[in-house]
């Protein structure tokens, strides 16, 4: 049946990935490209990408981190489940071409949404570099699959406890100075990596794409909740979006509207809690 | 004449009134406004027609319902009769009684109008369709026998439905693509509950799931499956486009984007579509306790009243031009008055200030007076120099209209789009250039009205049953 769970699989510290029937998604689902999931019909309408698919048989998967309630939710599901709504691919694919040489920035649940963009760049024949980071080891997902798929891995960690010690932004600087040079960057993850990210990789000239995550409601340009700023332009990130050249971007502005129901989201977060211990 | 001849002459051209929840308590509840005619209301007022031999009120209506005769029918109590006798024009009533503009339509070229009040048209049809409603009377009309051809609507807005509704009679195997969870268009997640219920919507739905309409939400066609891939892939035959206009309009000014400014799709959605106003719900909304709201169209009436609900102290609209030029229906511009809207009129923002987080402190505006006619034939606005002022406020609602949404041109290639971004479709048939789609409502006529887009869904089904039948 459509919408229904048919694997779960805990990937690390609260992120999960599952595997959900759905076909039509499956077979229409480019890199790049998120779906707009309510979990049951209590919850938010949230985006999530598209991290992997199988046009055959006619699966989609998403990794997702539990940050709120909808998240909180969405792991409650298990296999067997149906999800009450899923509309997509929504979202402009990532523009891929052989651009030569490539470096893939990851950080966080950012890993996820970069998996599929890290295949479809080697089946276009780019020679990548893959820089992936986490909190801790225990919060590091998908080091195996983007082993397998990137030419050269990197991994950090901010704690040390696995990999480098530092932050995904170290790595890539030393990258560089080991001299590798690089025709395109790919950099996702929470908005303070992608903004430090891809300042350092803008300064050392190679043109450089953030995928960026605003609020979102309806995720198909019908509400402007998703707004942001780039070249001093409004832009839907839903439509035109979500990936954009990071050279432009308001990060500040961004910041401040992912702030904007912050105090509501803690409430929710307190209320479950204390129905957990409860 | 005498004191009684002068009441009889009075009362035939007084309207009979409409019950209403009182301003006071209204503004903090989100049931119905008015309450409808009773039987006895009804009927009374149904009396007050004329019966024109050549009715002036049919030529004002977009989809000529014939006004005299179901008015008729209910002056002789043949409550179903008459609600019968609208729905052989109009499918949806219930909805055009509540929502139309008939002040400007019926009502505004009833004969009656011209000494006294016009028959109050809209009163009288949402009645007839309440009436079969709660009477239970709602029959599934006769159905031509199945043909087996499939066709594909696009978008559930009234457009669709009405497509959807007259197509599915014929016998055909209609489905309908809806890109949100839940069928309705405008009806559901714009117009908010107090002016039309949600539950009113679903029966209307539910009636064309009883006539054998399929609807699949969660559809983005552009997305999901391009126009094309329907009908080479899963065979349908004809597909009818009624995305509406969807994409909100921005003003481009200063401090836009920040904390607290939404576009009124955005407000309106969170409070009806993810219900912000139920206890249940779990969208969070910026109650706000000034808010502003920009516009002077029904959409700028129904934010600045959700706002009042959602808990607001005062509520305030803010347009560039005069009442006298407001697109508003004249029932919402009262109803607002009369519940505390603060109007400033002649006025429009030029910045958004906020404070060093982002969040919304209040507007600076510059007044405007009204110069030559523009091609809208309204008199143009003009910012008086010198005269910015401030107002404080913590959310900024922005209802300054919606453009087409441009999923669907720009995923069907050989589509004719307008200049607009509406597509190109022929008034008389709703053909657009790409054979077999067909188009109608707000995504050809950019943002418009129920009935008008009811009127392009049903010219358009005409077309689509004469294409594919003969
Ligand atoms: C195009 C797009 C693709 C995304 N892909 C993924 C993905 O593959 N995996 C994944 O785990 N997450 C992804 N996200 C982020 C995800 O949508 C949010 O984590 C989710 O909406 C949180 O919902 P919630 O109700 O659980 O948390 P909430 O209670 O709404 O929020 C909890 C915390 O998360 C923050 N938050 C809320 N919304 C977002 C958001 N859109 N982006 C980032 N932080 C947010 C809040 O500020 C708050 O601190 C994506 C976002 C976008 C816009
Ligand atoms: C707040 C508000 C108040 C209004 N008040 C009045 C009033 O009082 N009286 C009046 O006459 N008019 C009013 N209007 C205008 C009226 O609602 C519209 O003119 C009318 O709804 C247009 O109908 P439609 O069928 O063309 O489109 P819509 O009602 O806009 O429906 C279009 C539907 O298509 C869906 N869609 C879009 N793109 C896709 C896609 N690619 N795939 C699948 N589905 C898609 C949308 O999600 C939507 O559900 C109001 C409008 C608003 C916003
Ligand atoms: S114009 Fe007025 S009086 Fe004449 S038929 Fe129409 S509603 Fe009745
Ligand atoms: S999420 Fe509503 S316009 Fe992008």
């Amino acid at each position: 049946m459509s919408n229904a769970i048919l694997n779960k699989e805990n990937l690390a510290a609260s992120a999960w990935r599952y595997r959900i029937h759905s076909p039509k998604i499956a077979r229409k689902r480019q890199a790049g490209q998120f779906i707009m999931l309510r979990p049951v019909p209590e919850t938010e309408r949230i985006p999530l990408t598209i991290a992997n698919a199988d046009a055959e048989q006619g699966w989609i998967e998403i990794i997702f981190q539990v940050v709120g309630r909808t998240t909180m939710f969405l792991s409650g599901l298990d296999v067997g489940d149906e999800i009450s709504d899923i509309a997509g691919p929504l979202g402009h694919p990532t523009r891929i071409e052989k651009f030569g040489r490539v470096i893939c920035i990851g950080g966080g649940i950012g890993v996820a949404p970069l998996y599929p963009i890290l295949c479809s760049l080697k089946d276009a024949g780019n020679d990548v570099t893959t820089i992936i980071g986490a909190r801790s080891k225990a919060h590091l997902i998908l080091e195996k699959e983007m082993k397998e798929k990137s030419d050269k891995l990197f991994v950090a960690t901010d704690d040390g406890s696995y990999g480098h010690h530092g932050f995904v932004s170290d790595v890539f600087n030393q990258v560089q100075d080991a001299g590798d040079r690089f025709d395109s960057a790919f950099v996702i993850g929470p908005v303070m990596m992608m903004k430090v990210v891809s300042s350092l990789t803008l300064a050392s000239g190679i043109n450089t794409v953030v995928s960026l995550n605003p609020i979102m409601i309806d995720g198909t340009g019908m509400c402007g909740g998703c707004r942001v700023t780039v070249h001093g332009k409004t832009k839907f990130a839903c439509v035109d979006g979500p990936e954009f050249d990071a050279s432009g971007i308001d990060w500040e502005e961004l910041i401040r509207r992912l702030k904007s129901y912050q105090s509501f989201e803690e409430k929710e977060r307190n209320e479950h809690q204390c129905a957990l211990v409860q | 004449m005498s004191v009684s001849e002068t009441k009889s002459m009075n009362r035939r051209f007084l309207r009979t009134p409409m019950r209403e929840q009182i301003p006071t308590i209204r503004k903090s509840n989100y049931h119905e406004v008015p309450y409808g005619y009773n039987e006895e209301e009804a009927v009374a007022e149904a009396k007050r027609c004329l019966q024109c031999k050549k009715p002036l009120c049919v030529a004002g209506c977009p989809v000529n319902v014939q006004i005299p005769e179901f008015i008729r029918l209910i002056a002789e109590g043949e409550f179903d009769a008459a609600a019968k006798k609208l729905k052989e024009t109009n499918a949806l009533p219930a909805i055009c009684g509540r929502v139309c503009p008939q002040e400007t339509q019926c009502e505004g070229l009833c004969i009656v109008g011209k000494k006294g009040d016009p028959i109050a048209v809209g009163n009288l049809e949402r009645f007839a369709a309440d009436w079969e409603r709660s009477a239970g009377k709602v029959a599934v009309p006769p159905m031509s026998p199945k043909n087996g051809i499939k066709i594909a609507v696009v978008g559930s807005g009234p457009a669709g439905l009405t497509v959807a509704g007259e197509l599915s009679k014929k016998g055909f195997d209609v489905t309908i693509f809806e890109a949100l969870h839940e069928p309705g268009g405008v009806l559901l997640y714009g117009i908010p509950e107090f002016r039309l219920p949600k539950e009113i919507v679903k029966q209307e739905i539910d009636y064309l799931q009883k006539l054998g309409v399929k609807i699949e939400c969660n559809f983005v066609v552009g997305k999901t499956q391009t126009i094309d891939e329907l009908m080479a892939e899963d065979g349908y035959a004809a597909v009818f486009v009624g995305s509406g206009a969807g994409l909100p309009s921005f003003m481009n000014i200063q401090g836009e984007n920040s904390v607290g400014v939404y576009s009124a799709n955005e407000y309106l959605t969170r409070a009806n579509l993810m219900r912000a106003w139920q206890g249940t719900a779990k969208t969070p909304i910026f109650k706000g306790k000034r808010v502003v709201t920009v516009g002077g169209g029904n959409v700028a009436m129904d934010s600045a009243r959700t706002a009042l609900r959602l808990g607001a102290e005062e509520s305030i609209i803010v347009y560039r031009r005069s009442e006298s030029e407001m697109p508003a229906r004249a029932a919402e511009i009262h109803h607002a008055r009369e519940e505390g809207i603060i109007f400033h009129l002649l006025c429009n923002p030029v910045a958004i200030l906020s404070d060093e987080k982002g969040f919304v402190t209040g507007i600076r505006a510059i007044r405007m007076e009204l110069g030559e006619p523009d091609e809208s034939g309204r008199r143009r606005p003009i910012p008086v120099k010198d005269s910015e002022f401030e107002i404080n406020c913590d959310v900024v609602v922005i209802a300054i209209g919606n453009k087409p949404n441009p999923l669907i041109p720009t995923t069907t290639p050989d589509i004719e789009i307008s200049r607009h971004g509406t597509i190109v479709a022929n008034e008389a048939d709703g053909r657009t250039t790409k054979q077999y789609v067909y188009a109608g409502g707000d995504i050809v006529s950019g943002a418009a009205t129920v009935i008008l887009a009811m009127g392009a869904g049903k010219v358009a089904a005409n077309t689509i049953i004469q294409d594919l039948l003969s």
